[in-house]
């Protein structure tokens, strides 16, 4: 038996126990892997499984009469498989897309970067005239096809900065939102921007199962889902408000403001220059882009709610109103008009309210400003200027000036009422008094307010002392009005005392030596106030706001041209023609018509529009598409 | 004859026989599945068509082996051995490279591996060997010449190069101690064991050193390996009688400077002589990160191709890992990816059972011969069959290198299937002849 090793038969236990215990292990780790951890289960499915999105329709924007201003059309994508571009003459594909070559070139690595077996862009929204062209050309090339993707269309080129823009998304969008997907699109301005969650709908998905090479092998339909599609937005804008209103800023710079009164909806929404936001979608969109960022009237800055101008002598009313809701003065109160502290102009010496807000007497209103400052008989000079500009800033922002209006309106500035801190960071506590101040009075000073503040005082003015926050939305897919937009926020002065300013904003356009005669519509009885605002050496600012008519008015509005002169001169028959055009429906006084249209402010012989502008340059540029900053 | 053939019918192990049967069918299910072939299985131009032949050839092979008197096996192993020899040899000539090793003879469609029947031809010469008189591992010439018998074939291997089947090679370790290898060469090689994964793992990390600023921490190791194994060297030998001191310290001094060598060895041989991709495998393995994400794509795709199957699997012919060409090779070396997809934890779980039964059996019938010889040659198959399946499923289950080595009588390939059905099937003429003959 020893002989032959079987006193070594022991050991078979041992290597038994050695195979026993490396299959034990096998199957313990095997246990792990497939019942106790996801990880490799989950590695799998994203290995395999490809969930392709299937893009809901985007919801359209309405005008307020149902008309349609933003529509979906057809846009397509040049889509490359780098693998099967093996080969390609490039120089010729280059030519075909007119493209540089090294540009070509380029785009070619950065789709092979991302996967040579997968579909990556080329090149993004082609229009039906260049996948016309394309698509004749498209065999040649058997790692290029087409892929449908719509595209905006703005369908009257109006109202750009209020539609703003929908783009490719980019880093920040995909990480803020897992939804979006290089390559997707969404509203990153404007309505677009702000309702994008209403517009963009929910994407339905289809899942496929892929192979290692990600050709699509089957399909598992029970997951799937069907793409729901956005909530389509009907606008306040009234479209042929808001066209007529670009016809006659056209040439200037400055700003238009249209509400409705008893809604606070806005109807026309002009900043001057306006561009075609068409001109900023697909091949042109670099170059065009570029054209409206270089100009030199900065047609991409929204003057409407962006800009901000001194009120000037539209202020006064809003004086006027505090101070006779506080008593300092009644409609019957005279002031002498004494010009040692503070300048006027025309002839007069001794005006009631009615005729100082005519005349724009700014003595009458400093001594207003003054009485409402001065308050406190027991109190010494600082601490009167302290109290009484404390009590009327929130007076002033009552009428929604130093705010942003709720914000509705995309890009909302507040301007700037100066407060008590203000004036102690500027010249430190208790070294400011009201003659430190007093400009403000008569709306100039450090006062700050944008077109649309200016519009929604006019819509003050037409309501008698309360506003609805200025809104764009009338409704959403058929849900109607968001609450939020229907609240009527009062303003703290009674009805009663708005006769004797209406009495005068209807002088002012009616009295044959009022300021505002050129926006004089006969049957129409329009009540609106001139302001001239001093540009530090420029020339002066042209500013007229209004409301029409006066028994339940419709319209209320304001207007801004930049470098034009007088209020009376250029802004006021610009609101005429508005009003004209909104209560009649069309205009009769086809002379100021003409005036108006003809004309360019501010006299620049060198003045190129930027939509001809950019859309020249667009034609002849570059179609490489650039990330705006 | 006729009377023989019966007793062989008789006495066969039926049990291991069934065992494989089993192996063959559900891998061919599973070549069926990774080949995409479902549809056209009986197109026999398809990979799951050619292994139908080849299981019909092994089938007939294996009637073969079982009606040859097991003398015959016994009196021609050097035949076999030699031929085996000439043939690796040849290989390294005229052989078709495939994957970069020369490991192959092409035959029009079909391909010859030699590699395989040298695992049965040198199972064969050893049993011979060991077998030939009483108590052969007791001469260091012996030893030496049983060493050279299994070396040289590997040899030859290594040369292709197959690093998988001279692991397999390696297995014949078992067979040895079987018939009289101390065990402690056992436990050197588990040391040896420890010793490579420590260096690998600090090897591969980094250091800083005074005047030198960072190198790998492997020479902090060796450092703190030299003191400690001095100072417990030094606590063994206090603790041993006097008299036993001298021989405590030679062996001791010995197989520290030894595993010293060892580790710097395989050090050197790491950062010298490996290729940068060879190294990434390695780390991969050891759960090192590597910069290259494409070094271990095989392993990731079979992880998650076995670990997608969870309890119950995706069901046959429905696992996309496996359809959709996500795994390497995996109708041969990654075979079990779909065994895991598909037949999920119970399926891959009983198919790990059936392999350890299967070698449990051979080593089961190792220790009921009266024969040395087929105790010998019965211990060497349990051991290739053994090194096959650590070796592979270790691999797609992270657990061990990926070293491309078949599956047995699972993974698709007509040279692999028909070398392990010479394996068992002399094991089994043998084993049914063990009341036979006493030799």
């Amino acid at each position: 038996m020893e002989l032959n090793g079987n006193h070594l038969s022991g050991r078979q236990r041992i290597v038994g126990a050695m195979v026993l215990a490396v299959g034990l292990v096998f199957i313990i780790r095997l246990f792990q892997m497939q019942v106790t951890t996801d990880e490799y289960r989950n590695r799998a499915e994203r290995l395999t499984e490809e969930q392709e999105l299937l893009h809901p329709t985007r919801g359209l924007c309405l005008d307020r009469h149902g008309e349609l201003l933003v529509n979906n059309v057809p846009g397509y994508e040049l889509m490359v498989v780098p693998r099967a571009m093996a080969g390609v003459d490039t120089a010729a594909l280059a030519m075909l897309l007119s493209l540089e070559k090294d540009n070509l070139v380029a785009r070619l690595n950065k789709a092979r970067r991302y996967s040579r077996y997968k579909a990556s862009p080329l090149l993004r929204q082609l229009n039906a005239e260049e996948y016309a062209a394309l698509s004749a050309e498209l065999w040649k090339y058997p790692g290029l096809s087409i892929r449908t993707k719509p595209v905006r269309e703005n369908v009257f080129g109006i109202a750009s900065q209020i539609v703003g823009e929908f783009r490719e998304v980019d880093r920040q969008d995909m990480n803020d939102d897992a939804r979006y997907r290089l390559g997707d699109y969404k509203g990153k301005s404007g309505i677009e921007g702000l309702h994008e969650l209403d517009l963009r709908g929910t994407p339905g998905i289809r899942h496929h199962l892929v192979d290692v090479r990600n050709n699509v092998r089957n399909t598992l339909t029970e997951l799937d889902s069907l793409p729901v599609p956005g909530d389509d937005l009907t606008l306040t804008l009234d479209a042929e408000l808001q066209r007529y209103a670009e016809d006659l800023m056209r040439g200037k710079r400055g700003a238009v403001v249209a509400l409705e009164p008893s809604t606070g909806e806005v109807l026309a929404f002009v900043s001057a220059p306006s561009f075609d936001g068409n001109l900023l979608t697909g091949t042109s969109r670099g170059a065009a882009y570029d054209s409206l960022a270089k100009h030199p009237w900065k047609p991409l800055y929204n003057r409407a709610v962006r800009g901000t101008y001194r009120p000037g002598s539209i202020f006064k009313m809003v004086q006027g109103l505090i101070g006779m809701q506080q008593g300092v003065i009644s409609p019957r109160t005279h002031i002498v008009c004494n010009r040692d502290i503070i300048g006027c102009h025309g002839a007069h010496t001794q005006d009631d309210l009615r005729r100082a807000v005519v005349h724009s007497c700014n003595p009458y209103f400093y001594d207003v400003m003054r009485r409402m400052v001065n308050q406190h008989p027991d109190k010494d000079k600082f601490d009167n200027a302290r109290l009484g500009l404390g009590w009327w800033t929130e007076r002033v922002k009552d009428f929604g000036f130093g705010t942003d209006l709720g914000g509705h309106v995309p890009g909302t500035g507040s301007g700037l009422v100066p407060d008590t801190t203000y004036y102690n960071n500027i010249y430190g506590r208790r070294h400011w008094t009201f003659r430190t101040i007093y400009s403000i009075s008569i709306g100039e000073g450090e006062l700050l307010a944008t077109p649309m503040h200016m519009a929604n005082l006019a819509a003050i003015m037409a309501n008698r002392g309360w506003y609805m926050e200025p809104h764009l939305i009338r409704d959403i897919g058929g849900k109607g009005k968001p609450e939020a937009l229907q609240v009527r926020q009062e303003v703290d002065v009674d009805e009663v005392h708005f006769t004797a300013i209406l009495d005068a904003m209807q002088d002012v356009i009616e009295d044959p030596s009022g300021t505002g005669r050129r926006a004089l519509t006969p049957g129409i009885a329009t009540c609106g106030k001139t302001g001239t605002v001093q540009n530090h050496g420029k020339p002066d600012h042209s500013v007229f706001m209004a409301f029409a008519p006066r028994e339940n008015p419709q319209i209320a509005l304001s207007v801004y041209v930049e470098n034009a002169g007088a209020g009376g001169e250029w802004a006021a028959p610009i609101a005429g023609l508005l009003v004209e055009k909104y209560i009649r429906g069309d205009v009769d006084n086809k002379a100021r018509e003409s005036r108006v249209m003809g004309a360019t402010y501010p006299l620049d012989p060198t003045f190129v529009d930027p939509v001809t502008l950019a859309q020249t340059q667009a034609a002849s540029g570059d179609p490489e598409p650039q990330d705006a900053p | 004859m006729s009377s023989r053939s019966l007793n062989v019918a008789a006495r066969l192990d039926w049990t291991t026989l069934l065992t494989v049967g089993v192996l063959v069918v559900l891998g061919w299910l599973n070549i069926v599945s990774a080949t995409a072939e479902a549809e056209v299985v009986w197109d026999m131009g398809g990979k799951a068509g050619k292994q139908l032949i080849w299981m019909g050839v092994c089938a007939v092979l294996m009637v073969g082996l079982l009606a040859v008197e097991g003398v015959f096996y016994i009196r021609t192993s050097v035949v076999h051995y030699a031929a085996v020899m000439l043939l690796l040899m040849a290989v390294l000539v005229v052989g078709k490279k495939v994957g970069g090793a020369r490991s192959w003879f092409g035959v029009g469609s079909f391909g010859i591996q030699p590699s395989e029947f040298a695992k049965t031809a040198t199972a064969l010469i050893l049993a011979w060997f060991l077998s030939r008189d009483g108590r052969p591992w007791r001469t260091f010439k012996t030893r030496l010449q049983t060493l050279a018998l299994i070396a040289a074939p590997a040899g030859l291997i290594l040369l292709q190069p197959d690093a998988g089947t001279v692991l397999v090679f390696g297995g014949f370790i078992f067979v040895l101690y079987r018939e009289g290898l101390s065990g402690n060469v056992l436990l050197v090689g588990v040391g040896m064991l420890v010793l490579a994964v420590l260096t690998i793992l600090l090897g591969a990390s980094e250091s800083w050193y005074p005047f030198l600023g960072n190198e790998s921490g492997f020479w902090w190791f060796l450092l703190s390996l030299a003191l400690l194994g001095t100072l417990a060297l030094l606590l063994v030998r206090a603790a041993t009688l006097p008299r036993r001191r001298k021989a405590v310290s030679r062996w001791g001094i010995a197989l520290l400077l030894g595993g010293m060598a060892f580790s710097t060895g395989l050090h050197l041989g790491m950062e010298q002589v490996l290729k940068k991709h060879q190294r990434e495998r390695i780390h991969v393995l050891f759960g090192i990160d590597v910069d290259n994400p494409d070094a271990d794509y095989n392993i990731r795709h079979a992880k998650a191709a076995i670990g997608s199957g969870g309890w119950t699997g995706k069901g046959w012919a429905q696992g996309p890992m496996t359809a959709y060409g996500f795994v390497p090779e995996q109708e041969t070396d990654f075979i079990f990816c779909t065994v895991g997809e598909e037949w999920g934890f119970l399926g891959s779980a009983g198919v790990v059972g059936l392999f350890m039964f299967l070698i449990l059996r051979v080593l089961h019938l190792a220790e009921r011969q009266r024969s040395q010889f087929t105790r010998v040659y019965a211990y060497a198959v349990a051991s290739i069959l053994f090194m096959h399946f650590l070796v592979n499923v270790g691999m797609v289950i992270g657990l061990a290198p990926v070293i491309g080595i078949p599956l047995p009588f699972f993974s698709y390939g007509g040279s692999s299937l028909m070398g392990f059905t010479l394996l068992l099937g002399i094991l089994l003429r043998l084993d049914a002849e063990r009341f036979a003959v006493l030799r």
